[in-house]
């Protein structure tokens, strides 16, 4: 057959030079670079803000109370460490249903060994993980080497490990778990250092945390300039971090005039961190995003496809496990129908925060604040006394706008090209 | 004159830049088989394009007249409606519908209550069968017969609809030489109905065979049409008409130090992923380092799947045959090994294959030698930025930063990420499927150029590409392949374009 001389012989101009001039002259970008760089991401913090903003003055300041500031974090941990692995999936363009049925049965396994076995709370919790790797394993395999669909693969998960929770269980619920099981999400670590009507130790952890942002940032800021990269200017450096700062100290006093440092609120910032350095440093987060971007082009570069799928399916096992241990602690027991639908709060966390339906787009800290979104709606709305149907309705009209509004952006990308 | 079924007068089209079809000129006498040759990329396609209404009145000027009226058609419905039908070589047939249902896909035989009379359709669908010389029944899945068949279901299709303009592009490519006398024939038989058939083939014997007449379009306008009952016309004369111009592109200067051979393959046979038939057959090459050699051949010769098989197997079915990398034997049975061993390809379609294209120049660059930025499975990124770097500076790449969006680039900077990702592997050998497709000249001669530096520094280069004017610019020696086996040879002085599109064309013996 012939080739057609057609419009893609058309040269399209390459991108504008004098941005690029402008930027190395001065080696910073400023402000209004950053925040249009990427309208995707900044486009969720500015509404996460906006959203945060609206409720505390609904409410009369109630949704930024220290007790209040607590139970968001204890209510949406779990989906939001369902959110870190189910945006991984999502960016290599596949989907997971079955983790609601994963948070279950994980739950139920611990509960069946240490409720009505009488073993210690920790044989619990490995068996919860061990269950949730098994079932990724399951999983993986599945759609990896045998080539299946993730969203059959694991709308079959979905039946199977409902069904088998409800075996596990003898359809009955199991409760209550040791105080120490009970501590993993419901636990505070307070106290440790005193303090006079607040904890001490909660804001001690916070300006560890702002002193490890400035100075995991200023090491980035230097490695950057010595290989005369583009930098933010220093101004700009010193006000981010105190931006930061202030918004972690602040959330940190709250919480000392609570109840204190919650132990889940730790298991997460642990998983944030290490699940965004894989994402972005490590050589298995750039095959995700690659193989979600371009399946054939990674193919083609070497990257093993299959292995790489079976590890994403194996790690959501993991993290559904973890949160099946939370969600079970929080709960003080296990249910057979515990974990319902919150596959589809993890699904529209990550879209929300910014992951592409098509792949190969998506962070972590998008999920993240995604899942915190629509948690703050969710809290602010009940606050208000909004009928739970009207809190539903306006959750799924966020989702659909917040996927608009990624379609859009992407619309507009493709016919600036 | 009136004899004319079809006349195209002075047919131009331009695509945004580029000019695909220049005052093109076209007649085809009523009940004959009427031929088009040329290159690839001469404008074949695009011309027929224009005829079926693919590209609809008003996006071209010039005239069509068929049947004694001029034509402006807005879709193929509108063609179809007045006898056109045409047949492309990608068939589009539904392979999970029964070939009756196929047939009537969008004309369907209709009963009481508009419902589909199934009865009549399958008794239609046996009947056209019977006609086209299709021993098959009408309810069988189309998926289930060979290209030969289907491509009969979709002359039977044709004449369902009361042809009486058939256009067949490569009807032949994809078939052995039994279907393809088959289908000679079956065209014979048509035409003796009163059908006419407009025929696009490679295949020149075969033209020389049946046309009646054959019109050779070059750099989308036409050069002649030839009768061919006239005494010395033959394949050859064809090729001259396709071929006949200058090297009009310019080719940068390279010295030839050919050193040690580098890259080797054996009676490298591969067969089709799907079909039982061979898209190599025993393939013997090598490269030497410091060399380029190039592959030519036409459209389904086989190129690009002898390329893809050879990099870790990534096409078709191994059959046999070895890869010796600097004279050892080694496996490379999946693209992580084959890029081990120092082997590399630049896809020929470099947005579908070859780059991600929502990822910036920096993750594009490093994603075939990932492990080389990392220790410990964690991407050194400021590392990995200055390789970037490097590269958009060694290569010329147009764009404000490393950070830029690929997808956003000119075709031209686009190749150069992919050359500049190969090159980062540190292959041996180096295999480039077209890699001036689809940019411009200017970018054209910078790939030249950066094929020169690489052949410089010692590698070992393989050029697939349509253009044997490219070829016989930028290499050392040319392979012909036809038909998945290699048919030829030649080092680029003993080279013409002439010598090499005899090789390209040339087939199997008959007698054999």
């Amino acid at each position: 057959m012939t080739r057609t001389v057609g419009p893609e012989t058309n040269e399209t101009p390459a991108e504008v030079p004098d941005a690029s001039a402008k930027a190395l002259k001065t080696g910073t970008s400023d402000l209004r670079d950053l925040l249009t760089r990427n309208l995707r991401q900044s486009g969720i913090y500015i509404a996460f803000f906006a959203v945060v903003v609206l409720f505390a003055v609904l409410t009369d300041g109630t949704s930024l109370s220290p007790g209040n500031i607590t139970n968001i974090i204890l209510q949406y941990s779990y989906v939001l460490v369902l959110a870190i692995g189910m945006v991984i999936v999502i960016i290599a363009g596949h989907i997971d249903l079955s983790v609601g049925s994963v948070v279950a049965l994980s739950g139920a396994v611990s509960a069946v060994l240490v409720i009505k076995n009488g073993a210690p709370w920790w044989v619990g919790i490995l068996a919860a993980l061990a269950v949730g790797i098994a079932v990724g394993m399951w999983q993986g395999f599945w759609v990896a080497y045998v080539g299946i669909p993730a969203f059959i693969v694991t709308l079959a998960g979905m039946l199977i490990f409902r069904g088998a929770t409800q075996q596990v269980l003898a359809n009955t619920s199991l409760s209550p778990f040791p105080a120490e099981y009970q501590q993993v999400a419901s636990g505070f670590l307070n106290g440790l250092l005193g303090g006079n009507g607040y904890d001490a130790f909660t804001l001690l952890i916070g300006a560890l945390a702002v002193a490890g942002y400035a100075v995991s940032g200023f090491r980035t800021r230097t490695a950057r300039v010595r290989y005369k990269q583009p930098v933010e200017s220093f101004p700009l450096f010193l006000a981010r971090v105190l931006l930061v700062g202030l918004v972690v100290m602040a959330f940190a006093w709250q919480l000392a005039h609570a109840r204190g440092l919650p132990i889940v609120l730790i298991i997460l910032g642990v998983l944030i961190l290490a699940y965004s350095t894989i994402t972005n440093r490590s050589v298995f987060g750039r095959q995700v995003y690659a193989i979600g971007g371009n399946l054939a082009a990674a193919t083609l570069s070497g990257v093993k496809v299959k292995v790489v799928n079976f590890w994403i399916f194996v790690n959501m096992g993991f993290l559904a496990a973890i949160a099946g241990i939370i969600f079970s602690s929080r709960s003080n027991g296990a249910q057979p129908s515990a974990g319902n639908s919150f596959e589809l709060d993890a699904i529209a966390a990550a879209f929300i925060g910014g992951a592409a339906v098509t792949g190969g787009v998506g962070t972590v800290v998008g999920a993240m604040v995604g899942g915190l979104l629509v948690g703050v709606m969710s809290n602010g709305m009940q606050l208000m006394g909004v009928e739970q149907q009207i809190q539903s309705v306006v959750k799924g009209l966020v989702l659909l706008l917040a996927v608009a509004f990624d379609v859009y952006n992407k619309r507009r990308a493709g016919s600036s090209r | 004159m009136s004899d004319n079924i079809l006349e195209m007068r002075s047919i131009t089209k331009t695509f945004p830049g580029v000019k695909a079809l220049s005052e093109v000129t076209l007649q085809v006498r009523r009940g004959e088989v009427h031929a088009i040759c040329g290159e690839n990329g001469a404008g074949k396609s695009t011309l027929m394009k224009v005829l079926s209404g693919v590209y609809g009145a008003g996006t071209y000027d010039g005239e069509i007249v068929f049947d004694g009226a001029v034509q402006r058609f807005s879709g193929i419905r509108d063609s179809e409606d007045v006898g056109i039908v045409i047949i492309h070589q990608e068939l589009a047939l539904v392979p999970y519908l029964s070939i009756a249902e196929n047939m009537f896909l969008g004309n369907e035989r209709k009963g009481r209550g508009g419902l589909i009379d199934w009865n009549k359709a399958n008794a239609d669908a046996t009947a056209l069968l019977e006609e086209v010389g299709l021993a098959e029944s009408a309810v069988t899945p189309v998926g289930s017969l060979g290209v030969g068949k289907q491509q009969l279901v979709e002359i039977a299709k044709a004449i369902s609809k009361n042809v009486k303009l058939l256009i067949l592009d490569e009807p032949t490519a994809a078939l052995n030489d039994n279907d393809s006398a088959h289908l000679l024939d079956l065209l014979r038989r048509l035409r003796d109905r009163g059908i006419t058939s407009i025929i696009i083939s490679h295949k020149l014997n075969e033209i020389v065979a049946i046309a009646e007449h054959t019109t050779i379009i070059r750099d989308g306008q036409t050069v002649e049409t030839l009768d061919m009952s006239a005494p010395d016309v033959d394949t050859d004369r064809i090729i001259r008409g396709m071929v006949g111009r200058d090297l009009e592109s310019y080719y940068p200067e390279r010295e030839s130090h050919p050193g040690e051979e580098v890259l080797r393959l054996e009676g490298w046979t591969v067969k089709h992923p799907t079909q039982d038939r061979l898209v190599v057959d025993h393939a013997d090459l090598h490269v030497r380092a410091g060399e380029v050699i190039g592959i030519a051949g036409l459209m389904g010769a086989g190129r690009t799947e002898l390329a893809m098989s050879v990099f870790g197997r990534s096409y078709g079915r191994y059959e046999s045959g070895k890869i010796l990398v600097h004279g050892r034997e080694v496996k490379a049975r999946n693209v992580a090994e084959a890029i081990d061993n120092g082997i590399a390809y630049a896809t020929e379609d470099r947005k579908k294959y070859g780059l991600n294209l929502i990822e910036d120049i920096r993750r594009n660059v490093s994603a075939a030698a990932l492990a080389k930025l990392a220790t410990g499975g964690w991407v050194n990124g400021n590392e990995e930025t200055k390789v970037a770097e490097d590269s958009r500076r060694d290569m010329n790449i147009k764009a404000p930063s490393v950070s830029s969006v690929v997808g956003k680039l000119s075709g031209g900077n686009q190749q150069k990420v992919v050359l500049s990702k190969w090159l980062f592997t540190d292959p041996d050998v180096l295999i480039l499927d077209e890699p001036t497709r689809g940019i411009d000249v200017g970018a054209k001669y910078e790939i030249y150029t950066i094929i020169n530096k690489l052949v410089a520094a010692g590698k070992a280069v393989i050029v697939i590409s349509s253009e044997l004017p490219e070829l016989l610019g930028t290499c050392d020696r040319i392979y012909t392949l036809s038909a998945g086996r290699i048919t030829g040879e030649q080092p680029v002085r003993e080279a013409t374009q002439e010598s090499l599109m005899k090789l390209m064309t040339k087939e199997r013996e008959l007698a054999a």
